[in-house]
């Protein structure tokens, strides 16, 4: 079932001026409840602008958002509970972080959801237990901490708020090769135990290879395509086409096949290239014929 | 070939003004020559001291032990800060932080209206600039109408405004979609190959390593390696033991080599390694 759904969804920023642009154009999108997203798009192409409509940031210029089976501007009391609900975590997050521990930082979310100090606390340590931050961390400044564990520290505090869809926006741009797997892993260890639907931007061909069942993919505004991650990595040309790539293994995949290696057209892993290569080897080696 | 910048058993750590030492050892004893119009691309976890060692090159840090300097000018020395920095450009992660005007070709002209130069040869100099970008026709845009990719292309184009005969880009495609990572790579290997620009490029992205010709990998406050980019990618424990990867390219071979199969890791890029995976089948 979908836990979120668009109609129609439009934007224009700077409406009635000669800069008016449309930054979300008719958008029809289907969101399961449960599924792990991955939402690509080059600079411009209205990802993060459609993001920011799904927990009611940005008000639709026309069409609809609908959460739960229910248009989210329809009773304007509702949207502060939406907006627990599904949580979104910005582009460096880790420059809002403001207390002076990193628990305050996390408890932010959940005190202003007026819990009891005791959920609030249970909530801080299962955030950070999902960010892999530990008690003495906690305790310190988070400006004492790394830039990834500054990064976690964000991220961890969208995460105690339970929402039921999570949204990052490129929760690993700018961070070291190490960085990025930790916060890959973790997403996935958190998507894998609390089901929470979630919804990752990324530049990053390689992540999203590694995490995704599903990617969107915008352009200008629009939906080019939204589809199971193997079908859409199989488009490589018309992604290059709109600023997109594909991950280099996908790559050298297609030059193999072209070469006559019997290679799947969908491999978007160097885990599955490796299988597949060692299957058409060994077979190759034992029985003789082509490979 | 000439040596650039000669960087000398260097020392650094943070002070605050009273010189209180503010920060343990970023830089361990350095020591690192670059050679004029080489291209290097310098690798390592954040907090491995890359992009100090970058600072410290173009005299926005000065060694607190050990030397550095740019074409026999130590950078320690106040009155030759100007001339160094005319030589050594930088270009950081973020192109909106770099961007000071509102027309395009303003911001390139502001640098070398700085360095006091005649207007006609400042209108040639950001034409010039601006044409080396392939930014030319943008040039009277407002920047905050640009894609990351072409903001940052204006950025690189104010540095070569100022004819650097070096120029140190500071992760310039984190923030980057990958048609403005491409544009940004291809602009920095022109300048490299046509112009003879010497290039350090500090990055986390391999495959944008594999371009440079020589590539030099930090961590802790030492360098660890220091080769050609062949040889430094092929070498897929090392790298991950210090928090890096290798393109998928030598991660590929690697694999294969342990499953079994007699693969060779040898390739840096997709041509390689096809050929490589190919030498399988033969």
């Amino acid at each position: 079932m979908a836990i979120i759904r668009t109609e129609k969804l439009t934007y224009k920023y700077s409406e009635g001026t000669p800069f008016e642009t449309t930054a979300v154009d008719h958008v029809d999108l289907e969101i399961e409840e449960g599924a792990f997203i991955g939402v690509i798009g080059s600079t411009g192409s209205g990802k993060s602008t459609l993001m920011q409509h799904l927990n009611g940031l940005l008000r639709p210029a026309s069409g609809k958002v609908i959460f739960d089976g229910m248009d989210i501007w329809a009773d304007k009391s509702r949207l502060r509970d939406i907006r627990f609900q599904i949580g979104l975590v910005f582009q460096y997050p880790e420059y809002q972080l403001f207390e002076d521990t990193v628990y305050k930082d996390i408890a932010y979310g959940p005190a202003n959801m007026g819990l009891s100090e005791s959920e609030i606390n249970e909530r801080v340590l299962e955030a950070a237990r999902f960010v892999c931050l530990d008690e003495q961390q906690l305790s310190q400044s988070p400006f004492a901490l790394s830039g990834g564990q500054k990064r976690r520290a964000a991220i961890a505090g969208v995460m105690a708020l339970r929402p039921r869809v999570l949204i990052l926006d490129e929760p690993t741009a700018g961070l070291d090769p190490m960085g990025r797997e930790d916060i890959l892993r973790e997403i996935k260890a958190y998507h894998r135990e609390t089901g929470c639907t979630i919804l990752f931007v990324t530049h990053s061909m390689e992540d999203i290879a590694k995490c995704t069942q599903k990617i969107l993919v915008m352009d200008h505004g629009s939906v080019f395509c939204y589809d199971d991650t193997a079908a859409v990595f199989r488009r490589a040309e018309e992604l290059e086409k709109i600023g997109l790539s594909v991950p280099q293994i996908t790559k050298i995949c297609s030059r193999l096949r072209e070469r006559g290696i019997q290679l799947d057209d969908n491999i978007y892993t160097v885990k599955e290239a490796c299988r597949q290569l060692a299957e058409c080897y060994n077979k190759r080696k034992a029985g003789g014929t082509d490979a | 070939m000439s040596k650039q910048i000669e960087v000398q058993n260097v020392r650094f750590h943070y002070t605050d003004e009273e010189g209180n030492r503010l920060s343990g050892d970023v830089l361990k004893g350095v020591s690192l020559e670059i050679e004029k119009g080489s291209f290097t691309a310098v690798l390592g976890h954040n907090g491995s001291g890359k992009s100090t060692l970058a600072r410290l090159i173009n005299g926005i840090l000065v060694p607190t032990e050990g030397t550095v300097s740019v074409m026999g000018m130590d950078t320690r020395d106040d009155d030759l800060i100007f001339d160094i920095r005319r030589h050594v450009g930088m270009v950081f992660q973020n192109p909106d932080n770099q961007i000071v005007a509102t027309i395009v070709e303003e911001d390139v002209a502001f640098g070398p209206e700085n360095l006091g130069i005649d207007p006609q040869e400042i209108r040639k100099r950001v034409d010039d600039a601006l044409r080396s970008v392939d930014m030319y026709d943008y040039r009277l845009h407002a920047p905050s109408q640009l894609s990351g990719g072409q903001k940052q292309r204006v950025a690189i184009a104010g540095i070569i405004a100022m004819r650097p005969d070096c120029i140190i880009l500071d992760e310039p495609t984190a923030m980057l979609d990958p048609r403005g990572r491409r544009e940004v790579m291809e602009t920095i290997s022109m300048l490299n190959r046509e112009y003879g620009i010497t290039v350090i490029l500090i990055t986390h992205y391999m495959d944008e390593a594999v371009k440079a010709d020589r590539v030099v990998v930090m961590d802790d406050g030492n360098i660890i390696l220091d080769n050609t980019p062949d040889k430094v990618f092929t070498k897929p424990e090392l790298l991950q033991a210090v928090g890096l990867d290798v393109p998928q390219a030598s991660e590929l071979l690697w694999e294969l080599k342990n499953a079994g199969l007699p693969a060779e890791v040898n390739a840096i890029d997709e041509a390689s390694c096809v050929e490589a995976v190919m030498k399988l089948f033969d």
